[in-house]
């Protein structure tokens, strides 16, 4: 039963988010902020990862494809599957609920334990077109982190195979080149946008809905993880059932 | 005036205000006072909308809040300045921008001359000068200052201030108060003021709503409140020991 009512709250949440616009040019400011909080701040981890995790990916292929009638390029073939199908839009969702979606229940519950938010409301602003909207648009941009981290851990891939001289640079490149199906690319976008809608909505009921002080905002931003994660890897399997299989 | 008519409140099963009637006057500071847990904060965020109540009415200048469409009822918000117990400023913004951000909301003023009224409302809380200063930077007092200010940014018709000395030094508070009481007047606002600290009633308690679970047990004015007989007022009154002490210095001396 409980379950159900945050299901209604969640989507009473949505349609008040989409309703009682704040003024423009202050909705415009938040936007460029939240870019700059949610997606720009996030740059330096995602590259790191992407980058460290596509050379893991290649090594760890390349020592279990000892068979020496399996063709080299397979191992730059499974680097580009595994990064673009999944690593770089699911595994980066999951560590950016960490990041993005702490941050974003932390500093909403910490707005609803000091009041912050009964004073937008009894000023006659939306609060949550004023706090979520934002956050929802600047997500729109959170393919570009994605596409980073395809690239980078392709390239790290690239890196550890040739320099660790389990594959040469043309036997990569071949291999990267090789059965390229666009769609796949497509799928991997598709279920950003999801993830990136999962990502700001998820974590902003969380710290909207918390009651309570210092100790619930903490224990709400942990639920909100779990939840947000969750939510992410069903959305995964649904996604994947409806345009790939 | 606000004026509200059986206003009843619950949560789950507990009643929480039973059937309160009573009226807010106009250019007065009204106080709301009773023990913890007697519904006062509650009252509050029913009168500015934050709380549906169950029944009753609830009327702005004789305009039930229930018969106002979408419009009215901005309008009405915009007209409504708050002073929150632990003074709810934004704490990613600057003092100016807090002060601000009403104007930036409701008004296409530019620029310069919301600086021009920033600087203006901050003059009157007597804080020059720390426009640029975070909240965490400034002490609780000046919080509460920065709050009024922006409280009243707007020129509102309605003060509403939730237990404003709360967490304050005596001095601070009766600073507060007399601020409140002072825009009050020079404004013809109607504040209401939810409180259980003696010493406001004493310095700002111009009309007094006294609740005991959830009920209006006594209405009068600053003087009304040491005559009752009314033994729910007396306790509350004498539970402070000044009180207590001022009393037997008076009756000895009588």
């Amino acid at each position: 039963m409980k379950y159900l009512e945050d299901i209604g709250s969640y989507f009473l949440m949505l349609r008040r988010t989409f309703s009682g616009f704040t003024k423009g040019d202050v909705l415009r400011e938040l936007i460029f902020k939240e870019i700059d909080d949610l997606v720009m701040s996030s740059l330096g981890i995602v590259s790191f990862i992407g980058f460290f995790v596509g050379g893991v990916i290649t090594l760890q292929t390349a020592l279990n494809l000892t068979d020496p009638i399996i063709p080299k390029e397979l191992v730059a073939f499974a680097t580009r599957q595994s990064i673009i199908l999944e690593f770089a839009p699911t595994f980066i969702s999951i560590i950016m609920a960490g990041k993005v979606g702490s941050f974003i229940t932390s500093s909403i519950g910490s707005m609803r334990v000091t009041e912050q938010i009964d004073a937008l409301e009894v000023m006659g602003v939306n609060s949550l077109n004023y706090l979520v909207f934002p956050k929802v648009i600047a997500l729109l941009t959170y393919p570009f982190l994605i596409a980073i981290a395809m690239f980078l851990g392709i390239f790290g891939g690239l890196i550890a195979g040739v320099y660790g001289g389990f594959v040469s640079l043309d036997e990569f490149i071949r291999g990267l080149q090789e059965d390229f199906i666009p769609f796949h690319l497509v799928y991997a976008f598709v279920k950003t946008y999801v993830f990136a809608f999962i990502l700001a909505t998820v974590p902003a009921w969380h710290g909207y809905y918390m009651k309570g002080g210092a100790l619930e905002v903490g224990k709400a931003s942990t639920k909100s993880f779990v939840w947000t994660s969750v939510l992410i890897i069903l959305a995964n399997y649904i996604i994947t059932q409806l345009l790939l299989s | 005036m606000i004026a509200i008519d059986n206003l009843k409140m619950q949560f789950g099963s507990e009643e929480i205000l039973k059937g309160i009637s009573t009226v807010f006057e106009q250019g007065k500071t009204n106080l709301i006072i009773g023990q913890s847990g007697s519904g006062k904060s509650v009252m509050l965020k029913c009168l500015i909308g934050l709380l549906k109540p169950v029944a009753g009415t609830i009327s702005y200048h004789n305009k039930p809040t229930d018969q106002m469409n979408l419009v009215q009822q901005r309008i009405l918000r915009e007209n409504i300045g708050m002073l929150f117990q632990g003074g709810a400023l934004f704490d990613s913004m600057t003092i100016e921008e807090n002060i601000m951000f009403p104007l930036r909301m409701f008004s296409d003023q530019s620029t310069p001359k919301m600086i021009s009224r920033v600087n203006e409302v901050l003059n009157r809380v007597n804080l020059d000068g720390v426009n640029n200063k975070f909240p965490a930077e400034i002490s609780g007092g000046m919080q509460k200052r920065v709050s009024i200010a922006r409280a009243i940014v707007n020129n509102p018709k309605y003060l509403f201030c939730d237990e404003p000395n709360s967490g304050l030094d005596p001095k601070t508070a009766t600073v507060i108060d007399n601020l409140i009481q002072r825009i009050t007047h020079e404004n013809d606002i109607t504040t209401i003021v939810v409180t259980h600290d003696m010493n406001s009633v004493m310095e700002i308690g111009e009309r007094i709503n006294f609740l005991k679970n959830g009920i209006l047990v006594w209405k009068g004015t600053q003087e009304d409140i040491f005559k009752t007989s009314n033994q729910d007022v007396t306790d509350f009154v004498y539970s402070s020991n000044l009180f207590k002490k001022i009393r037997d210095v008076q009756n000895k001396n009588s």
